[in-house]
């Protein structure tokens, strides 16, 4: 089996416009790849580009050089020069992301919010239902919160939402943004769990964890970003 | 994800005049993908959408649309009579003003029946029937259906219009600022039954729109538009969270947060 994501030499700046055409370095010639069943996580201080990376990966940001390998649907897929449609594809089987926060739609229910993803992918409404309701339930939801729109949630509520749509599918590859940084100690022990099962059934995780307890618990090797750092390089 | 595009755009301009209406656009749409046309008013994404659904006639260039029997057919080359058929029964237009898609003066329930005669339907029993079934779904109660869109709301019209366009299962539909001029609570369920209606039935549709946040919830990929050239197209992600061009990064951090 192909490993499931490969990233070589990418370049990554931003040129900003509107502020006379400044060009901002994020990341420089970053290389590495993430195995079956492994949990990798980005390590190094704040604005050093781990965001970015994840980013990039899932194709919300461009990249200026080099490739993002995903083995999608037996075949590999560079990231960084696929058309829309391929991402989106990509995204529906093979590429699961759990942002920092909850992007919410008005009027749509936290149950339904977090069901949408097996929906997506032709699953019954109904059994989708009931997968999303076993994942609410393992993550502490209060039911009588399911059937309103997570807008009006805590933080810690919208984040537990966001976990359950971003594990309910049996994406090859799930990126993780900081996915338990508001939330208490029994909720974050649950995630652990639930990143330790994903790497039981062959998933390549790579996440962004600055609690320390929680990274210990599923890293199996930490990627300090700071070498790809264009800051450091010129020092 | 089916092999075969829906919609196949290559070179279409538009000129009135010297004056550039929009220039050189090219692109193709897939079945199920709702793609936007964002930019500032007079940026020519109105002009492009008329010449798409063959409102306007363009200068140049081709606009080919996959027909039922999985031909590709020249838009500009088909007879008046079999484009106003596609536009009647494949495709769906949704205006920005309810009143120029709605027929005022009549019934809500035979608003929506048009639409099925206009494909052969004949049976008023299932005409009605039908046009109830699709009020509940655009969330107009049937007890509404003998009223006249006069009689209604602005966001009620919208959706009357979107019922209206959607009842013969078109596989296209084309919306001009579909949320324009209704208030934003009004918006929203506008925006989230849309977003369903397109999920569900497996639509593609071309939405015109000037907000992002719209442009955002609804489409797959986008294009922005200036001075009627298309300057930036991806992924609407990636337009909006990484935006390359000068004019897309002065739209993107324009937009006010609440």
């Amino acid at each position: 089996m192909a490993t499931p994501l490969v990233v070589s030499e990418v370049f990554k700046s931003f040129t900003m416009h509107l502020r006379d055409g400044i060009k901002l370095p994020v990341v420089n010639d970053v290389s590495f790849s993430v195995a079956s069943g492994e949990c990798v996580v980005l390590g190094g201080p704040s604005g050093i580009g781990k965001s970015s990376i994840l980013k990039m990966l899932y194709g919300n940001y461009a990249v200026d050089a080099g490739q993002i390998l995903v083995s999608h649907k037996d075949r590999l897929v560079d990231i960084a020069s696929a058309d829309p449609r391929t991402i989106i594809d990509v995204r529906r089987h093979t590429l699961g992301y759990v942002s920092q926060f909850l992007r919410t739609v008005p009027r749509v229910a936290a149950l339904d919010v977090v069901a949408e993803p097996l929906v997506a992918r032709g699953i019954q409404a109904p059994e989708a239902k009931e997968k999303a309701s076993d994942l609410l339930a393992r993550l502490n939801l209060p039911r009588e919160l399911w059937s309103l729109p997570p807008a009006t949630f805590s933080g810690g509520e919208q984040q537990r939402v966001n976990i359950a749509r971003g594990f309910i599918t049996s994406h090859s590859i799930l990126l993780l943004d900081e996915p338990t940084a508001s939330l208490d100690a029994v909720n974050r022990r649950v995630v652990v769990d639930m990143i330790a099962e994903k790497k039981r059934e062959g998933v390549a995780l790579l996440g962004i964890f600055h609690d320390e307890e929680v990274r210990e618990a599923v890293a199996d090797r930490i990627l300090d970003v700071t070498r790809f750092s264009p800051r450091k390089a010129a020092a | 994800m089916t092999d075969t595009p829906l919609l196949k755009v290559s070179g279409v301009s538009k000129f009135y005049g010297s004056r550039i209406g929009c220039k050189d656009v090219s692109f193709e749409l897939w079945p199920g993908e709702v793609l936007a046309i964002v930019g500032e008013s007079g940026s020519g994404k109105t002009t492009l959408l008329n010449c798409l659904s063959t409102r306007l006639m363009p200068t140049t260039g081709s606009v080919e649309y996959r027909m039922r029997d999985g031909n590709f057919r020249d838009l500009y080359h088909m007879s008046e009579a079999e484009r106003r058929f596609l536009m009647r029964t494949d495709w769906g237009f949704v205006h920005q003003n309810p009143a120029d898609g709605l027929r005022m003066t009549v019934s809500a329930g035979a608003n929506v029946g048009e639409r099925l005669m206009a494909v052969g339907d004949r049976h008023y029993g299932n005409i009605r029937a039908t046009a109830n079934d699709w009020l509940t779904r655009v969330e107009i109660g049937t007890d509404r259906i003998d009223d006249q869109p006069r009689a209604f709301s602005g966001g009620m019209r919208q959706r009357l219009q979107i019922a209206r366009n959607l009842v013969t299962s078109p596989r296209l539909v084309f919306m001009d600022e579909p949320t324009g001029g209704l208030d934003v609570s009004v918006q929203a369920r506008l925006l989230d039954l849309v977003r369903g209606l397109v999920n569900d039935l497996g639509l593609s549709a071309i939405v015109v729109t000037h907000d992002l946040a719209v442009a955002r919830l609804l489409s797959h990929r986008m294009m922005v538009m200036k001075d009627g050239h298309v300057i930036e197209h991806g992924l609407t992600d990636r337009v909006l969270d990484d935006p390359r061009e000068p004019y897309t990064q002065l739209l993107v951090s324009s937009i006010l947060q609440v």
